[in-house]
């Protein structure tokens, strides 16, 4: 066994060169995580680097062991303090950076040199857990092919051959191993995570709507640029008046709040009636189980079920992106038989909250017996009564926000305004509840699909008639028609703050935005959503549908087969001679010059005997001839290899030249 | 059995033949290649990542894990490539003393397009001479080899090796080369002084060679000393003539084998034996040396030395192994 396992000669101390080539690519790999973490442990590692290179530029020795155990255990209770855990993902990725620094600061062989660079891999992938972007992506291409190169330029033992040539080699490398990667990407079996149960901190930092809303509280999506989910038709795309997507359904209300029930209802039906309309939505992950459909959805995508108010609930939150069919129908109708037990529910106001709109509703009721001119007549005090669309409302902090909202502020978004509807239409007894979800989206000509951002939150009312049931009634639309018709931007003054892409003034900016964000919708639907489902629609496009593992099993080793042989034929091309070419080149350069004074040589004809020919005809280099062919002769077919007759048989036919005659 | 079960399989799956004649190609069946302990760990790293990609749905996490692993598998091309078709041949040697090191000198010649780099080459496997060989180019290492006992001395097998570019493998070949080292006895530590000049001609007559009297001049040969060199006779003519002197017989200095103690075994006699025999050359003493089955005539000079040491090395061995 001692002569099968390589034997390992004694580990060599590596120079302050590799040094720097380790700290370099620690630096780079980890920069994105020392952006993001609480400034002590930036500082720490940042402390440990810079006390390693210190290190190397004085040559001292490796610090005290004791001392290292020291600064680890103080680092690991620190973690310990700040994240409450050690094994969570994200106090993991803390440690790992603290003891990778740990590692450089001993790092004192090859051996040593190596087992960095390998745990220099894992760290390069913990930076996707925050960001799987195309330029974090090619960031870390860029920092991969850095390790590589970290690793190649250890294992040079002899005269350093210059940073260019390990660059060089590593790119090579990587290179030749893309077709192998492409195939293990493609084929290689997928299997459905997550493995064992995340940490809590998972899924931190995901947005999206809740399953509560109060005053202020769409606020800060309604800010944020982050993508909410795209959705691309097949056929024309709908007005935007109809783009109502429905998110959570909120039905009590605290006298603020307004929040989603507990546990949901399961409905078997679904609302039907009117045209249908076809579309695929790629939601993004918002640890919520939300689906967003247009109003009304018509089927239940896979894993997930239709409540009695008609949101679509996934089984799990969803945590990746999510990709699914839907159709909808927009005109379509439901609710019209729910048990008076649901009716009564939406009804429900908290007491002592809001007196002077309990009155106000009595009075309207009194006016108006029938249901739905009361609700136009609500409407038409919103447009007309100096009621204002903003974002940046009073705050309504007392106890009767919907009083201060209808008779002092009179100013609001959609929240203010869908809240006070509802809160009006239960106390003048028109059962009545909150829908939040998102309203129009941008449509992306570039990559035809409507991107639906967060910023596009939104929240209406619906309220139940006997003859229509459920029925969508939008406040907002009555105060500012805009916002409903052109979009968010559209509905604000200038003054407002919105995120810088929601504005649209700039149309080479819009235009390249538009582009960019197609590329991104590609990269989701191809790259970053190539799930076990999305494998298997892949296999069963290129013939594989309904294949046994087996079939796949010979597929992936076929496949992996081929991509070896590329690279193999690819590294191996270099085992050429370039002795035979070079005197084979060196030869032709003297048959040439011969054949410029007209004696060429025949293809079948022997160098000697071509010499002979060559030197009868130019007797004054006779010598010559003879002399350079017989070197050649001996090089090409005697076997002789030394690289010094080479030389010397380049020479002579570099000087040998032949006159006119 | 165990033993010789494993080299039969050894020898087998090496194919060690013994040793070559000539240029050893280290074609494509002639090297080896497994990975090496931190391949190993490598591979346990890409499947964690694989792993962790899975757990958290990093896409990106299995490109990265799967180019990553993909370069490892290519490198190991680039391995093989580092030592495939190199050609292998004997260099000079020089003479050692036992307990000295042999230098054997190994020369690499490249004659393909590919740049090798970091190329080992060992025989014990714990010490190394790490050389780099151009593209049609050649490179010549060392093997040092420990010459324990006088004679011949061969290298045995001896083994190239290279983990470039990565270190996640190690390709590996092996050369037996036919070559070989004489190794000198080990001179004595402890010097006996020279044995006194041979009194046992008894005659007193004029006919051996010595030192006291001038007796004419005869053409150069090789191994005659310098000191003896008649350089004005070869300034005016350009032929070189050594001078000869006619001592007397007991001047004859003889190096034998009976003018040791009757102590000593062979070893030692053959070690105080080289100890006079560099003694008197060192003293620019002609002298002969006469042992069991040999007898070299008085010399001196360089070559007289390597004949006396080669005759002392090689005694008792076949003497027919010279070449």
């Amino acid at each position: 066994m001692a002569l099968l396992l390589p034997t390992t000669l004694s580990a060599s101390v590596l120079g302050g060169r590799a040094i720097l080539w380790l700290t370099a690519t620690f630096v780079l790999i980890s920069l994105p995580h020392l952006l993001r973490l609480p400034l002590w442990i930036s500082s720490l590692i940042i402390i440990l680097i810079g006390w390693r290179l210190y290190r190397a530029h004085l040559r001292l020795p490796s610090p005290a062991k004791w001392l290292l155990i020291i600064v680890a255990i103080s680092a690991s209770a620190g973690v310990l303090l700040q994240y409450r855990t050690l094994f969570g993902r994200e106090a993991g990725v803390v440690l790992l950076l603290i003891m990778l620094a740990l590692k450089l600061l001993e790092t004192r062989t090859q051996r040593d040199g190596m087992l960095l660079g390998f745990l220099g891999c894992f760290l390069l992938i913990t930076n996707f857990l925050h960001s799987q972007t195309i330029p974090t992506g090619l960031y870390m291409l860029g920092c991969a092919w850095l390790l590589m190169t970290t690793l190649i330029s250890l294992q040079y033992t002899g005269v350093w051959p210059g940073w260019r040539h390990p660059v060089k080699r590593a790119g090579t490398l990587l290179l030749q191993a893309l077709p192998l990667m492409l195939v293990l990407f493609l084929l290689f079996p997928r299997i459905q995570g997550p493995l064992w149960g995340l940490p809590q901190d998972a899924y931190a930092g995901l947005s999206g709507l809740s399953d509560n809303m109060s005053p202020g509280s769409l606020n800060s999506l309604i800010l944020s640029d982050a993508v909410a989910f795209r959705a691309a038709f097949r056929g024309k795309i709908p007005e935007p008046r109809d783009l109502y997507w429905r998110g959570p359904v909120l039905w009590n209300y605290d006298g603020r709040t307004w929040t989603a029930p507990r546990l949901p209802f399961i409905s078997s039906q679904l609302p039907a009636g009117g045209p249908t309309i076809d579309y695929t939505v790629t939601v993004e992950p918002h640890n919520k189980r939300w689906l967003f459909a247009l109003e009304f959805p018509g089927i239940r995508p896979p894993k997930s079920f239709a409540t009695i108010d008609m949101q679509l609930l996934s089984r799990t939150p969803v945590r990746s992106r999510l990709r699914y069919e839907m159709t909808s129908s927009l005109r379509g109708t439901y609710g019209k038989d729910d048990d008076p037990r649901i009716l009564q529910r939406a009804l429900r106001l908290p007491e002592n909250h809001n007196p002077r709109t309990l009155q106000y509703a009595q009075e309207l009721r009194k006016r108006f017996p029938d249901d739905r001119n009361l609700v136009a007549e609500v409407l038409s005090r919103f447009r007309n009564d100096k009621f204002f669309y903003t974002l940046s409302p009073p705050l309504l902090l007392d106890d009767h926000p919907v009083d201060n909202f209808l008779f002092n502020t009179r100013s609001g978004f959609c929240e203010h305004y869908a809240s006070a509807f509802t809160v009006l239409m239960r106390a003048a007894g028109i059962p009545a509840r909150v829908v939040t979800g998102y309203l129009g989206g941008e449509i992306n000509p570039v990559g035809e699909y409507i991107l639906v951002r967060q910023a596009d939150a939104h929240a209406w009312t619906e309220v139940w008639f006997p003859d229509t049931g459920w029925t969508r009634i939008d406040p907002t639309a009555a105060v500012s028609p805009t916002r409903v018709e052109r979009g968010i931007a559209s509905a604000l003054p200038l003054s407002d703050p919105l995120p810088m892409f929601v504005r649209g003034n700039f149309e080479y900016l819009q235009r390249m935005r538009l582009a960019w964000d197609s590329v991104t919708y590609n990269w989701n639907q191809w790259v970053l959503g190539y799930s076990p489902d999305r494998q298997r629609l892949f296999l069963s496009q290129i013939g594989f549908s309904d294949a046994t593992w087996r079939s796949l099993a010979v597929l992936l080793l076929i496949c992996t087969g081929v991509a070896v042989l590329i690279g193999a034929l690819l590294a191996l091309r270099e085992l050429r001679s370039a002795h035979a070419d070079a005197v084979k080149a060196a030869y032709d350069r003297f048959c040439r010059k011969l054949a410029r004074r007209g004696v060429s040589r025949d293809p079948a004809e022997g160098p000697l005997s071509f010499a002979e020919r060559a030197a009868q005809r130019a007797p004054a280099h006779a010598a010559d001839i003879i002399d350079i062919s017989k070197r050649y002769a001996a090089l090409r077919y005697g076997g002789e290899s030394a690289a010094a007759a080479l030389r010397e048989l380049q020479q002579r036919i570099r000087a040998f030249s032949i006159n006119k005659q | 059995m165990y033993a010789a079960l494993k080299n039969g399989l050894l020898n087998r799956i090496f194919q060690w033949r013994g040793p070559e004649r000539g240029v050893i190609v280290l074609v494509q069946r002639r090297v080896f290649i497994l990975p090496t302990r931190q391949g190993l760990l490598f591979a346990v790293v890409i499947v964690l990542m694989l792993i962790g990609s899975v757990n958290y749905d990093l896409s990106l996490g299995f490109i990265l894990a799967f180019l990553l692993g993909a370069t490892g598998i290519q490198s190991m091309l680039h391995t093989f490539r580092n030592l495939a078709h190199l050609r292998i041949s004997p260099g000079r040697v020089q003479s050692v003393f036992a307990g000295e090191d042999a230098q054997f000198q190994i020369i690499v010649v490249n004659t393909t397009r590919a740049d090798r780099y970091s190329i080992g080459v060992t025989r014990d496997g714990k010490t190394a001479d790490y050389i780099d060989v151009p593209a049609a180019g050649e490179t010549i290492a060392t093997v040092a080899v420990r010459a324990t006992r006088r004679g011949w001395l061969r290298p045995d097998r001896v083994t190239l090796f290279t983990r470039f570019p990565t270190g996640l493998f190690r390709a590996w070949s092996y050369a037996d080369l036919d070559v070989r080292c004489l190794v000198y006895p080990a001179p004595a530590i402890s010097p006996l002084p020279l044995p006194a000049p041979d009194s046992g001609a008894g005659e007193g007559g004029m006919h051996g060679q010595g030192y006291d009297e001038f007796a004419g001049l005869r053409p150069y040969r090789s191994g005659d000393s310098l000191r003896h060199v008649a350089w004005k006779a070869a300034a005016r003519d350009d032929t070189l003539l050594t001078k000869q002197f006619a001592g007397r017989a007991d001047a004859e200095l003889w190096l034998a084998w009976d003018a040791l103690p009757q102590g000593f075994d062979t070893e030692q006699r053959l070690s105080h034996l080289v100890r006079w025999v560099l003694d008197a050359d060192r003293a620019g003493l002609a002298c002969g040396l006469r042992i069991p089955g040999c007898t070299l005539p008085i010399a001196s000079g360089a070559a007289h030395r390597t004949a006396c040491l080669s005759a002392l090395a090689l005694y008792g061995t076949a003497a027919t192994d010279h070449s």
